[in-house]
């Protein structure tokens, strides 16, 4: 089942384009990896796609009803300020706001969701800490419990394990992947290719000049694939 | 030379402070003044929370100085001040918080609009200035608030508590909505929530209170009311919501305390109500410090 339409959207700047004619589709149950060099428009597009910014030329369509408030969000980097008083579980529980109407307060189900996921993502024990005293790779598993909090469909990552060690960048993509396997659309940004071989069912790439959208294995045989496998190293995988 | 400059002193410290209290309380000036300027100061330090944290700390500044100038042109114009400045108080306010791209940033926006509007009030009262009155006297009453505090009618009052309630049905139903979106506006954009409708609604209340400040503490120290009770809130608590409620009874305490001694030891109230939130911000520093600095 198709969620979003890309048509020959390009998104930028100040009528500047970054990224020119994307069209590409994503279904129900897809682990879209975007990958690029830094600078190639990832978060731009992505910005785009959760109408934070509106496309430059082309359409998005959003298909089979799915709606704004049934995708997260875990944002590269935010302008969160240093100095904001909240602590992790106020910040953890907005994620549930968007389902909320107009009620003003937290039902007991939207409290649960916000518990489980801090039970998941092991931040439990900060609930009453300051998020602003957080280190950083504790201030990410923060902000992903928000967005898993707010997701209902599709959950939308821009460079989730940047910052983060490697033993808890790989609990993260596990962490994702099993997301992924319980019926959520991943989108996910990264320069990693390596994992987003090992984790996505489809690619795409944001290139100047040439993008490639497709599936891991029509990656593999492409042109553009294989130049770039070569490039990581990965020439004969 | 400190003989002569006590003579000359004004303030009489010899008042017994609770004798005059029993004198004045129960006097309808006292129970008005003593109604609307926590109300006022209320409103002021929940709006400030959000305008502070979205380093919007001078919009009450530049705000007040569009309502100074539009009062003066009302009064020449032998308009209601209400009428003329609170719509045009209103659309600055919109037009200064609306989010998105926009050429003329935050802070430089604010300080051309507040000199701006401060310059035509006081041009348009120099040249048609009020009937019997003088024109120095005048805008000091308006810049630091005159003692209208004390001479308010009940109209004034009744106005004052409908708008305060506004504030705080406001408050009260979309506090968690007030999180998110000052929290982090994007996210809350981008999964559904609303924010530019918040964002306008947030920009007409600010109006109306600063408008209603200005009687109270005067066009210049707006800022203080919605500063001084949000950094005092930052100071002692970490989460939103015990810094919302500490500013709210910190500025509460601060306007009745500043009335009161306005009144017993006739000093200017505005300036009066700023000193005791300096006092409060002061204090509350100093608690910051003896625990060890901000644990970040
Ligand atoms: N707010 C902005 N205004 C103008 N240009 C921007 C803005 N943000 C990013 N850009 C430009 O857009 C391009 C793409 O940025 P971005 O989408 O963040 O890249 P990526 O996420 O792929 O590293 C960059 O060249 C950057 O300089
Ligand atoms: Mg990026």
């Amino acid at each position: 089942m198709e969620l979003l339409k890309f048509e020959d959207v390009s998104v930028g700047y100040e009528s500047k384009p970054v990224a020119e004619h994307l069209s590409f589709t994503i279904s129900e149950g897809d682990y879209l990896c975007i990958v690029g060099e830094n600078g190639a428009g990832k978060s731009t597009l992505m910005k785009t796609l959760l109408s934070l910014k509106a496309p430059l030329s082309g359409k998005i369509r959003f298909e089979n009803g799915l709606m704004r408030n049934e995708i997260g969000y875990l944002p590269q980097q935010t302008d969160i300020q240093r100095d904001f008083p909240a602590t992790v579980w106020e910040v953890v529980s907005s994620g549930c706001l968007n389902r909320s109407g107009l009620r003003p307060f937290y039902t007991r189900e939207q409290k649960e969701t916000a518990a489980h996921w801090m039970q998941v993502l092991e931040i439990e024990a900060l609930k009453k800490r300051s998020y602003r005293a957080l280190s950083g790779g504790q201030q990410q598993r923060v902000l992903l419990a928000r967005a898993l909090c707010a997701t209902r469909k599709m959950i939308v990552l821009d460079e989730p394990v940047a910052g983060l060690d490697p033993i808890v960048t790989a609990d993260m993509y596990n962490l994702i992947k099993k997301i992924n396997g319980d019926g959520i659309t991943v989108v996910m940004v990264s320069h990693d290719l390596s994992a987003a071989l090992s984790y996505a069912s489809h690619i795409l790439q944001i290139q100047h000049g040439s993008c490639f959208f497709g599936t891991i294995e029509q990656y593999r045989a492409s042109e553009i694939g294989k130049f770039f496998l070569e490039k990581a190293g990965e020439g004969d995988a | 030379m400190l003989e002569t400059l006590l003579s000359n002193m004004r303030l009489d410290l010899s008042v017994d402070f609770f004798e005059a209290l029993k004198k004045y309380l129960p006097m309808s000036f006292t129970i008005n003044a003593l109604t609307v300027a926590p109300l006022v100061a209320l409103c002021a330090a929940l709006l400030g929370v959000t305008l502070v944290l979205k380093r919007y700390s001078m919009i009450g500044d530049g705000l007040s100085h569009v309502t100074f100038g539009t009062m003066t042109v009302a009064t020449t114009l032998s308009l209601s001040p209400m009428y003329v400045s609170l719509p045009v108080t209103t659309l600055v306010a919109v037009w200064l918080l609306r989010g998105g791209k926009q050429k003329l940033k935050g802070d430089s926006a604010i300080a051309i609009l507040s000199v701006s509007f401060l310059s035509l009030g006081y041009v348009v009262m120099n040249i048609f200035p009020p009937k019997g009155g003088n024109v120095s006297g005048d805008v000091c009453s308006i810049l630091f608030g005159s003692t209208s505090i004390i001479t308010l009618s009940h109209s004034d009052v009744i106005l004052c508590i409908i708008l305060a309630a506004i504030v705080l049905l406001f408050y009260l139903l979309f506090y968690k909505k007030i999180f998110a979106v000052t929290f982090d506006e994007d996210f809350a954009r981008a999964t559904g929530t609303r924010a530019s409708a918040y964002n306008l609604l947030l920009a007409v209340i600010t109006a109306v209170v600063i408008v209603l400040a200005v009687r109270l503490v005067g066009a210049l120290l707006i800022t203080a009311l919605i500063v001084f009770p949000a950094q005092c809130g930052m100071r002692l608590f970490k989460s939103f919501r015990a810094v919302i409620l500490s500013a709210a009874a910190i500025s509460v305490c601060c306007a009745v305390a500043g009335i009161l001694i306005a009144i017993v030891y006739s000093t200017p109230v505005g300036c009066t109500i700023v000193a005791t939130e300096l006092t409060a911000f002061l204090i509350c520093v100093l608690i910051d410090f003896l625990k060890g600095g901000r644990k970040k």
